[in-house]
């Protein structure tokens, strides 16, 4: 076989691949954020209490570090998915009402604004097709360090330290989407389960983070 | 300290300790930026956050 049309099957197949990849994950991702925003409305409507709403969070993450790695490979991972991204959804239930209840605005506004950042951020990596990989330290040094602060605020309860960390969320969860669709185009993620998984957990952090700052900064108190 | 905050509580130190072995893992094997990507981040961090700035005003 001719070696250069060898090269170009090999790197035509693999463009190919990437393609399907990023099309499974935008189409998986589209449909999750679609049945998390049911499962969110379900909650705000059901006045879900905040016990039932940490408990919701609590098995989704449960699922996300223990169920999500073994069924990702498989088809079993798209129902674990779907229920990981529901569980989260509900979780979101009475933010939503308390946000709700002080200005409405302050929620469409932080849903634009995430669905604007994230939209500006996954078409810049893809477009550009930089490589982000060297983000991965200081991406999880920086959600170590931010975990361990909300940890901390809950005993020290600071509204200003609170809002660090919201605003620390929000640039962290910007490095975190350009590193996963960075990845995706350059082949260091390869299964579309777990960069969907990966991209929602950015935007919905990012879309929490921002209704807390667009709350705590709203004029109409 | 009502049981929300303990179940938070929980929830935060589990994630600190299994984020920890990552993160470590992470800082020891990813690639180094040079300082343009840096740069580059930086630039777009900038432009979110100013993003930020203009959906506060919004509100």
């Amino acid at each position: 076989m001719n070696p250069n049309y060898s090269v170009a099957t090999h790197s035509s197949s693999s463009t190919l691949a990437t393609n399907k990849l990023i099309r499974n994950t935008y189409t998986l991702l589209s449909m999750t954020l679609l049945f998390s925003a049911g499962a969110a409305t379900a909650g705000v409507m059901m006045n879900l209490s905040q016990g039932m709403a940490l408990g919701a969070t609590i098995a989704a993450i449960a699922m996300l570090w223990f169920v999500l790695p073994r069924t990702a490979n498989s088809a079993v991972g798209i129902p674990v998915i779907f229920g990981i991204t529901g569980l989260l959804g509900l979780g979101l239930g009475p933010v939503l009402n308390y946000y709700l209840s002080v200005n409405p605005n302050i929620v469409m506004t932080a849903l634009g604004g995430t669905g604007a950042i994230f939209l500006g951020l996954s078409a810049y990596a893809l477009t550009t097709r930089k490589d982000f990989s060297f983000l991965a330290g200081f991406l999880m040094v920086g959600m170590f360090v931010v975990i361990g602060a909300s940890l901390l605020n809950i005993f020290l309860n600071i509204p200003v330290m609170s809002l660090a960390v919201s605003a620390a969320v929000i640039m962290i969860m910007s490095g975190f989407i350009l590193y996963q669709t960075s990845a995706m185009v350059n082949g260091g993620e390869t299964n579309y389960i777990m960069a969907t998984a990966s991209l929602f957990l950015s935007i919905i952090n990012m879309f929490q983070a921002l209704l807390h700052i667009l709350g705590a900064f709203n004029s109409n108190d | 300290m009502d049981w929300i905050q303990i179940g938070s509580v929980v929830l935060l130190g589990a994630m600190l300790i299994f984020i920890f072995p990552r993160m470590r893992h992470a800082v020891k094997n990813a690639p180094k930026g040079s300082s343009k990507d840096w740069l580059n981040y930086l630039m777009i961090l900038v432009v979110v956050g100013l993003f930020i700035v203009f959906l506060v005003q919004m509100v």
